[in-house]
């Protein structure tokens, strides 16, 4: 059966509930921005009057600044934004049981046989109803499966449905730019170029062995994005994927310069790493450490724990040991990570070390154990390391509460 | 930025034993109270005036209509 797949996307999401709540500002370029303060400060989001100045999601607030000088940023407020995530999404799950988040403000909806109406029935209802019950608007694109739903989404914006149907898709996907595909980002966008491969239509038709060549097994995959031959499937609304690493990163209030300021934030972010290790019920079996340098240059090690482990010690000395032997300090660092990998369920019999007799280890579990709790009753705050009180600029932050949004992706979310 | 218009009430209400919240009076800012004579009609909403959304009570208050909304754990009128 032909499948009837909505791809629903919130126009500038933060800056348009910013909009909604602000009646004064709706009519000038706003956008929602990281704190400039402790160097977030990047676009997260813009209304339509600030994208007629080119201003971009993701570039820094003062490059945008330059090209609008009247710009209006708003620090972002995560806590609405996801009552509002929650409440498009509640909308959509009353058209079907597959609804598939993308991120905060994208879902897809399998509306296959839920409805005796067409896809842009369905979709135009949908818009008109988000619109009505939540004052923000969302651009719907339809499509025979989830790519070109996408696409759809991103065609025409905002307060729109595409169709992208088996008809019309040669017509109006295949001249679209290589590009807009998913997953064709510009590092891929300019392989592409060198063999003269500009646009969609040009991904379908060249030989998928050329692609795999030049590519590897992403070429592969976009010819068959390109050829609409995408049949994963929408998930269900109660799927939840299965967690395969966990991890937190933050970029620091300043720059990082050597092994001691590594070392005071690796112990908040593998403290907030163990404590939802522990939530969920897993054990680390390795770490997987991201660093970038004020060049933004960005790379990433890893490394098998001697024995799974769900103790923040555990993860830090690995943390620290890969930080040493990889990185000499060349340049200071503006953003560090940490993630755990190899997950394994926490009622993994344990194998023993010869360096650590099991007792000691049991009561370093216990004593994380009951920082989750005080930390539960009383705050994140309430207890922290010595280390980490030494550089409150390099310290204020709360790595668990404060990543709550992720923006997930595309084979993360179906696997 | 002010916002001139979302005006933040006190509203007193009935809960009935299957759980329906009803909407029985309203407290202006200056402590008037108005009874609500009739509920017409209740939707999930916007507020574009006010800048909102949430459950909209469409109220009859003497012989005026107007909205009252409950977002979140508070109510707000749009401000005329």
């Amino acid at each position: 059966m032909e499948r009837t797949i909505l791809h629903v996307d919130i126009n500038g999401c933060y800056a348009s509930i910013e909009c909604l709540y602000n009646p004064d500002i709706r009519d000038k370029p706003v956008a929602v921005g990281g704190d400039v303060e402790s160097r977030h400060g990047i676009i997260l989001a813009k209304n339509e009057h600030a994208k007629k100045y080119g201003v971009k999601t993701g570039e820094a607030i003062w490059q945008a600044k330059q090209k609008c000088p009247q710009l209006i940023t708003l620090p972002p407020r995560f806590d609405l934004y996801l009552r509002f995530s929650r409440m498009a999404k509640a909308i959509l799950r009353q058209y079907s049981d597959r609804v598939e988040s993308f991120g905060m403000d994208e879902a897809w909806v399998d509306v296959t046989g839920c409805s005796e109406r067409s896809g842009y029935q369905v979709a135009d209802e949908i818009r008109r109803r988000v619109f009505s019950e939540l004052g923000v608007t969302v651009s719907v694109g339809v499509s025979f499966n989830k790519i070109f739903a996408k696409l759809g989404s991103d065609y025409k914006k905002p307060d729109a449905v595409t169709v992208f149907s088996r008809e019309n898709y040669r017509e109006r996907v295949w001249p679209l730019p290589a590009s807009a595909l998913l997953y064709v980002g510009p590092a891929t966008a300019r392989k592409l170029a060198l063999m003269g491969i500009e646009t969609i239509g040009d991904i379908a038709a060249a030989p998928v062995e050329l692609l795999e060549q030049r590519l590897g097994k992403w070429g592969c995959m976009i010819s068959s994005f390109a050829n609409g031959w995408d049949s994963t499937p929408v998930a269900l609304a109660d799927d939840k994927p299965t967690i395969k690493s966990l991890g937190n990163s933050t970029t620091t209030p300043r720059d990082l310069t050597c092994d001691m300021d590594a070392d005071i934030v690796y112990h908040m972010l593998c403290e907030s790493v163990a404590a939802r290790l522990r939530e969920q019920g897993f054990m680390a079996g390795g770490v997987q450490i991201s660093l970038r340098d004020n060049t933004l240059y960005t790379f990433e090690r890893q490394s098998p724990l001697a024995s799974p482990s769900a103790i923040a010690g555990d993860l830090h000395s690995a943390a620290m040991a890969l930080l040493r032997e990889n990185y000499n300090w060349s340049k200071p660092l503006r953003s560090i990570g940490i993630r755990a990998i190899d997950l394994v369920p926490a009622s993994s019999p344990l194998q023993t070390t010869m360096f650590e007799s099991p007792e000691r280890r049991a009561k370093r579990e216990k004593l994380e154990l009951a920082i989750d709790e005080i930390r539960r009753r009383f705050g994140r705050f309430a207890i922290s390391r010595v280390i980490t009180t030494c550089d409150s600029s390099l310290t204020n932050l709360n790595p668990k509460e404060d990543n709550v949004i992720h923006h997930v992706g595309f084979f993360k979310a179906v696997q | 930025m002010v916002n001139n218009i979302k005006t933040y009430v006190a509203v007193e209400a009935s809960f009935s034993p299957d759980g329906r919240l009803t909407p029985r009076s309203v407290i202006w800012e200056d402590g008037h109270r108005y009874e609500i004579d009739k509920v017409l009609d209740v939707r999930r909403a916007a507020s574009l005036k006010a800048g909102g959304a949430g459950i909209r009570y469409t109220v009859r208050i003497g012989r005026r209509e107007t909205f009252l909304f409950l977002e979140e754990n508070r109510w707000f009128v749009e401000r005329r």
